[in-house]
């Protein structure tokens, strides 16, 4: 395997594990943050007192434990391929998270909210023809 | 789309790409991982934390996060997530002006289609 085919590899497998470990962590915040229920005052004291209460849910720190894995990935792919392939890419997650509000959190998701998934997902597919490294590039 | 919610997600975007932009610097300057074996991670990880890039973006990245979360408490993820995909733009421009990378054609077709992917995702 050339080094060009392997650097293409090991982006697309922490490509992956940032879009798993994200999205999760975006929908069990999601959930965390709707137990808490809604912010209505921004001064100091009730923001303090809100946010110490969401940070008694269990769920949060699940998906701030997730959201940990994904910097992590993030901060090992961003070593050596440019931001702007790495961006774009892990825009495929936007799927994932559309499908995990529909199908576990029981959000409604409209047609032209699917369509514009869809763009995005053909978006991250042309960006993803690109070498991850332009410095590397022959 | 409410005004507070369109300026919460405006602060997740910017602050959020501000934040990428200067990790990517921080790790850049670390330079590639060769090796993925739990101590070469933590090896990597323990460079990193030294490079004061790496402080920035997390700043940054927290105020993204608290205002994403705030923003959650209020709006449905289906909605918010995808709305603030503009960051792919803000990105962009920001990895070829403040980072010098070379984005091409190719990408920039891609960084529109998701733009427009998010229009429609927010009409």
């Amino acid at each position: 395997m050339s080094e060009s085919n392997s650097q293409r590899g090991k982006t697309f497998v922490l490509l992956a594990l940032m879009v798993t470990f994200g999205s999760s962590g975006d929908v069990l915040l999601s959930q965390g943050m709707k137990q808490a229920g809604e912010l209505h005052s921004w001064a100091p004291g009730a923001a303090i007192a809100y946010f110490a209460r969401a940070f008694g849910n269990g769920t949060l720190w699940l998906a701030i434990g997730l959201l940990m894995l994904f910097l992590v990935s993030y901060m090992l792919v961003l070593s050596w391929a440019d931001f702007s392939y790495v961006s774009p890419a892990s825009a495929i997650g936007y799927v994932l998270v559309a499908l995990m509000g529909y199908f576990f959190l029981g959000e409604h998701v409209p047609t032209t909210r699917w369509m514009g998934v869809s763009l995005i997902c053909v978006g991250v597919f042309v960006v993803g023809g690109t070498h991850p490294s332009t410095k590397q590039s022959p | 789309m409410t005004a507070r919610t369109a300026l919460f997600i405006s602060i997740v975007v910017v602050a959020g790409q501000l934040g990428d932009l200067s990790l990517s610097r921080a790790m850049k300057t670390v330079g590639e991982i060769k090796r993925f074996t739990p101590m070469s991670v933590l090896r990597f990880l323990g460079r990193g934390v030294r490079v004061k890039w790496l402080w920035i973006g997390i700043g940054l990245m927290a105020v993204a996060f608290f205002s994403l979360l705030a923003l959650l408490s209020w709006e449905n993820v289906s909605l918010v997530v995808p709305a603030t995909a503009a960051s792919y733009a803000v990105g962009a421009l920001g990895a070829q002006f403040l980072l010098g990378e070379h984005v091409n054609r190719e990408r920039w077709i891609g960084v529109i289609i998701v733009c427009i992917g998010v229009a429609l995702v927010c009409i």
